[in-house]
């Protein structure tokens, strides 16, 4: 170990496809779950916010789901997703973008202030009608900075999976480790950094497209 | 077989009774682990989020880089010091600091920047020196804040702790990877309810020093803002 350099640049070179398989894989597990916890977690808010009662015990609920460790969970699921399989990693980090999502989809939700739903309600605006033009585009400042928690720590947490064979980048870690050899797991810490940075970008992207007004209200604030 | 069986097994086997593997020492070991990892992040990251919250000074770069640590995977970290500075405490510390530092920074920042800005001048006003505002006034009224970071890092060290074990270190990690690597399901799923219910226990400790270790003023405080809000 003491002669072997930390990054051996050719190492890289030749594995640049491999690498991008590991990436797609990697983006594949990380993602999809958080798309599926937002999905999840908009009508979960919307009952939450209806029904107000709903809230506390579920935010009890997905706040021990946040405290379950990702091996072990992934380790619970075995039996039943099997080894190595895409369901066994996804499933948990799906629950965890759940419990990330949820407060912040309801504190979204709530930030829309009364006299304006009021105005959507005087203008003749039906219920859902004012959910799909008023209340959700109010939330989506709240959602993206949900989303963008979800995902980097889904991005990060990921790799974990690695353990139980299915790990995308992950993969780098576990093989560097048992061959005593730095250089794929620098190159998954690089490229794990590097997504989650991407798909920040885009988040933060996507509210200035989604929600301008909230871009220009914060620079005002300041 | 199923989960109640491998339950069971797990905590009937004799082997987990005493000696090095047993569960009270397991446990032992991982607690001791996330102990020592979360007072190292404390003693880093709490007096220099006070001093950032206090000062304003840098706000956006610590946030900022708080949540770019988010993305470092523990894994690699653990892999790579392992290789780097062998086998042993130091190599899990580090990494295990890098996911505790980020949460309680942010909270100390959010938690002094959170104190009334009267209150502050007020206190500036009696005769108080920054120094004596920052621990006599700021920090009190940080005290929720930081608890909640401190239960964000407890919970999330406690968790990733596990992961030590891949590199060869002991704590609960042990059972969940020595039976994940000879396929015996009674260990693995008995170390992960082991982690699971340390966490939750974790949780439930900073709920009630919320509840019962603030200081009677600020429970007041947060008595009559719930009334408020309610």
């Amino acid at each position: 170990m003491d002669d072997e350099p930390l990054v051996r640049w050719y190492w890289i070179g030749d594995h640049l496809g491999y690498l991008g398989d590991l990436l797609a894989d990697h983006a594949v597990i990380a993602l999809v779950p958080v798309l599926i916890g937002l999905l999840l977690a908009v009508p979960l808010g919307l009952a939450c916010t209806r029904f107000p009662r709903l809230y506390q015990p579920l935010a009890a609920v997905f706040n021990i789901v946040y405290a379950l460790p990702s091996l072990a969970v992934f380790v619970v699921l075995i039996p039943y997703t099997g080894l190595a399989t895409q369901a066994t990693v996804m499933i948990p980090l799906t629950f965890y973008a759940v419990a990330v999502l949820l407060p912040t989809t309801v504190d979204g939700l709530r930030a829309v202030p009364d006299p304006v739903r009021q105005a959507a309600t005087a203008m003749g605006y039906g219920p859902w009608h004012r959910l799909a033009a008023v209340e959700l585009p109010a939330a989506v400042p709240y959602l993206v900075a949900g989303l963008r928690v979800a995902a980097v720590s889904s991005i990060s947490l990921a790799s974990v999976g690695a353990l139980v064979g299915r790990g995308g980048l992950g993969y780098l870690f576990v093989d560097g480790f048992q061959r005593t050899f730095p250089t794929p797991i620098v190159a998954g810490i690089v490229l794990i950094a590097v997504l989650a940075l991407a798909v920040d970008l885009l988040l933060v992207g996507a509210r200035r497209l989604l929600a301008p007004w909230a871009v220009r209200e914060k620079g005002a604030g300041q | 077989m199923n989960w109640f069986t491998w339950l069971g097994d797990f905590f009937s086997d004799p082997d987990r009774r005493s000696g090095s593997n047993a569960i009270a020492n397991r446990i032992a070991e991982h607690l001791l682990l996330s102990g020592e990892a979360l007072l190292y992040a404390a003693l880093l990251a709490v007096p220099l989020g006070l001093l950032i919250g206090y000062t304003g000074r840098g706000v956006t770069v610590v946030t900022a880089m708080a949540g770019a640590a988010r993305a470092l995977p523990t894994l690699g970290l653990v892999t790579l010091a392992v290789l780097l500075a062998g086998v042993g405490d130091t190599a899990v510390l580090v990494p295990l600091v890098a996911l505790a530092a980020p949460p309680l920074l942010v909270a100390a920042v959010e938690g002094v920047r959170g104190t009334d800005p009267d209150v502050r001048d007020a206190a500036r006003g009696v005769g108080l020196t920054h120094p004596q505002v920052l621990w006599q006034v700021c920090l009190p009224s940080a005290l929720p804040t930081l608890l909640a970071g401190f239960r964000t890092a407890t919970v999330q060290v406690i968790a990733t702790a596990t992961v030590a074990a891949y590199v060869g270190l002991g704590g609960l990690g042990r059972y969940v990877v020595d039976g994940l690597a000879t396929r015996d399901y009674a260990a693995t799923v008995g170390g992960a309810l082991l982690v699971v219910l340390l966490a939750v226990a974790a949780q439930a400790f900073f709920a009630l020093l919320a509840r019962y270790a603030l200081p009677p003023g600020l429970r007041a405080q947060q008595r009559a803002a719930g009334r408020r809000s309610s």
